[in-house]
């Protein structure tokens, strides 16, 4: 009986403050129906008719599906080229580690540390010589270079987790280091790289601070097109609630969706 | 040959951490000595020290200093004490927990943009603003949280934003705990309390230094928030060294001295990194 009422306490404890952390999302996708008088009505409205007025005027405006292409290229591809330098970096020092091995990998998460603001003028300038300035390309690759040190952090703990007796009797049947990789580390480590691609892409698509600095009209992401809805401050709430839902729509959907390899991705082999 | 292909796999990803790491850090150190502003452009003569002598006796400076701790050290010990507690919470089964974790999941995947703007207009705009509407139905007076508490503002929003990932790591390393070492606790007649002292918060030591080790990475960078909240206002109130170093270079224009900034900044964030590598070093490269 009384495990039953904790049960119950539990579970409402539980729903409580899940749906209190989610309130601010539900609460800004509700602005995003409304016209822009209910959305500053007093006391606000918990219930009106739905429109979507908001949505076709960002649509109109602001060219949304550009910078959603931005975000969703720039994302991808800085996860994509990001792995294929990662993946053979981690499986590296997971399997062939050196006495140098645990020093490296400080130093790569060191690098992290540096503050990007810290670095900005310096990549501005190098970025404006090279031409890569408000290009897909430029952002691309800050991107990647941006998530690599975590990267390989991810994928070290995850190769590390893999059996190792697999891999000596590969060895011993006389298995190439390719084939090795090919034909067990990879098909093993999957669910390990889709993790860490999964938690790159996140903080790709979320990223702004490189996106306001070394984006703009051109490479703008969909964090630069949000930022430039803070000036006309407090007037037009539904509609950047609707921009901003369009925002963290996508990916919140997908991170929904694969949540159990988002999860497993932030761990860093936190679980062991 | 099984020396030198472990060695060409690693070269591609240290030689780009290496050029993204080093290179700026040797062109900050070059513009920090001498002087460069965008308004003066022409010849960048030596400066000495008095771009590091512009940064540190800055009106900013101090305050920012501040903040910049108290900022970081607010949301760490917000996101690991309630994401222990949450965590604890939705370990074990009960009706809907996947739905649950959707829901708890979600503030982590908001951009920080979305998130500072949405806070600022909607929940804590002291006119329309939820938490006005929450405190005229209690007979209170709203609070305008911007200007009244702009920092206390932005650690609830970053808050909000981190709490996910500190319980997430929490949840799964909690479901990684040996059941039957907690079931024997349980029949020795060890309370909750007891239990949560010698076996949860122990086993947990591994995932705290994780949510540490990487919340110190963003939040030392946190930008987004106080760029498009307070713009570092009222005063130096939400000022934190990197949004300082961001008003030099970008707003007025010295670059000489937003790399002064910029060096501290590198200096400390690997002073913070050295004592938390000491603590979690070796317990993360096991």
């Amino acid at each position: 009986m009384t495990n039953k009422l904790a049960l119950h306490t539990r579970t409402a404890a539980a729903w409580f403050f899940a749906l209190l952390l989610f309130f601010p999302i539900f609460w800004l996708g509700l602005m995003a129906f409304k016209t822009e008088a209910q959305a500053i009505a007093t006391p606000p409205l918990m219930f009106f008719e739905p429109t979507l007025q908001s949505f076709q005027e960002v649509m109109a405006r602001d060219h949304y599906a550009g910078y959603a292409f931005n975000s969703l290229i720039t994302s991808v591809l800085s996860t994509a080229f990001g792995l294929a330098i990662a993946i053979p970096a981690a499986y590296s020092m997971a399997f062939f580690p050196t006495g140098g091995t645990v020093g490296l990998l400080k130093f790569i998460l060191s690098s992290r540390y540096m503050p990007g603001v810290g670095a900005l003028m310096p990549i501005y300038v190098c970025f404006q010589y090279a031409g890569l300035l408000d290009t897909r390309v430029g952002l691309t690759i800050m991107f990647m270079l941006m998530n690599l040190p975590i990267m390989i952090w991810l994928l070290y703990t995850s190769l590390r987790e893999l059996p190792r007796d697999i891999l000596e009797a590969a060895r011993m049947d006389g298995a190439t280091v390719f084939h090795e990789f090919r034909y067990i580390v990879l098909p093993l480590s999957v669910g390990g790289i889709a993790s860490t691609a999964l938690v790159c892409m996140v903080w790709a698509w979320n990223e702004s601070f490189w996106s306001l600095n070394l984006g703009a009209s051109n490479a703008g992401t969909l964090a630069w097109l949000i930022a430039s809805y803070s000036s006309p401050e407090g007037l037009f709430w539904a509609k950047l609630s609707a921009a901003s839902l369009m925002a963290i729509a996508p990916i919140m959907a997908l991170g929904w969706f694969c949540q159990k390899q988002l999860v497993q991705g932030m761990t860093f082999g936190a679980v062991k | 040959m099984t020396r030198l292909l472990p060695r060409t796999l690693l070269t591609p990803a240290v030689l780009a951490i290496a050029i993204i790491s080093i290179v700026p850090l040797l062109i900050t150190l070059y513009y920090s000595f001498v002087r460069y502003s965008m308004l003066a452009p022409g010849e960048h003569d030596f400066h000495g020290l008095a771009n590091f002598h512009f940064f540190f006796t800055d009106g900013a400076f101090l305050p920012a200093l501040k903040n910049t701790f108290v900022l970081m050290f607010s949301v760490m010990a917000i996101t690991v004490v309630l994401g222990i507690a949450l965590g604890l919470l939705i370990n074990d089964a009960f009706p809907g927990r996947a739905i649950v974790r959707v829901l708890l999941i979600s503030p982590f995947l908001v951009m920080p943009a979305v998130n500072a703007l949405m806070w600022k207009n909607m929940l804590l705009n002291p006119i329309y603003g939820l938490f006005a509407h929450v405190s005229i139905f209690f007979g209170a007076t709203p609070i305008d949280w911007l200007s009244e508490y702009p920092l206390l503002s932005i650690v609830m929003m970053v808050s909000w934003q981190w709490l996910p990932f500190a319980c997430l790591i929490f949840m799964t390393a909690l479901q990684s705990m040996d059941k039957e070492q907690l079931e024997a606790a349980g029949m020795d007649g060890a309370n909750y309390l007891q239990q949560l002292r010698y076996l949860y918060l122990p086993h947990l030591g591994r995932a705290v230094s994780v949510v540490l080790m990487i919340e110190m990475i963003f939040l030392l960078s946190v930008f987004a928030e106080i760029f498009t909240t307070t713009g570092g206002g009222p005063g130096f109130e939400t000022t934190t060294i990197t949004f300082m170093i961001y008003q030099q270079a970008l707003q007025s224009y010295d670059i000489g001295a937003a790399s002064a900034g910029a060096l501290f900044a590198v200096l400390l964030a690997n002073i913070a990194a050295f004592f938390l590598m000491r603590v979690i070093g070796k317990n993360l490269a096991k």
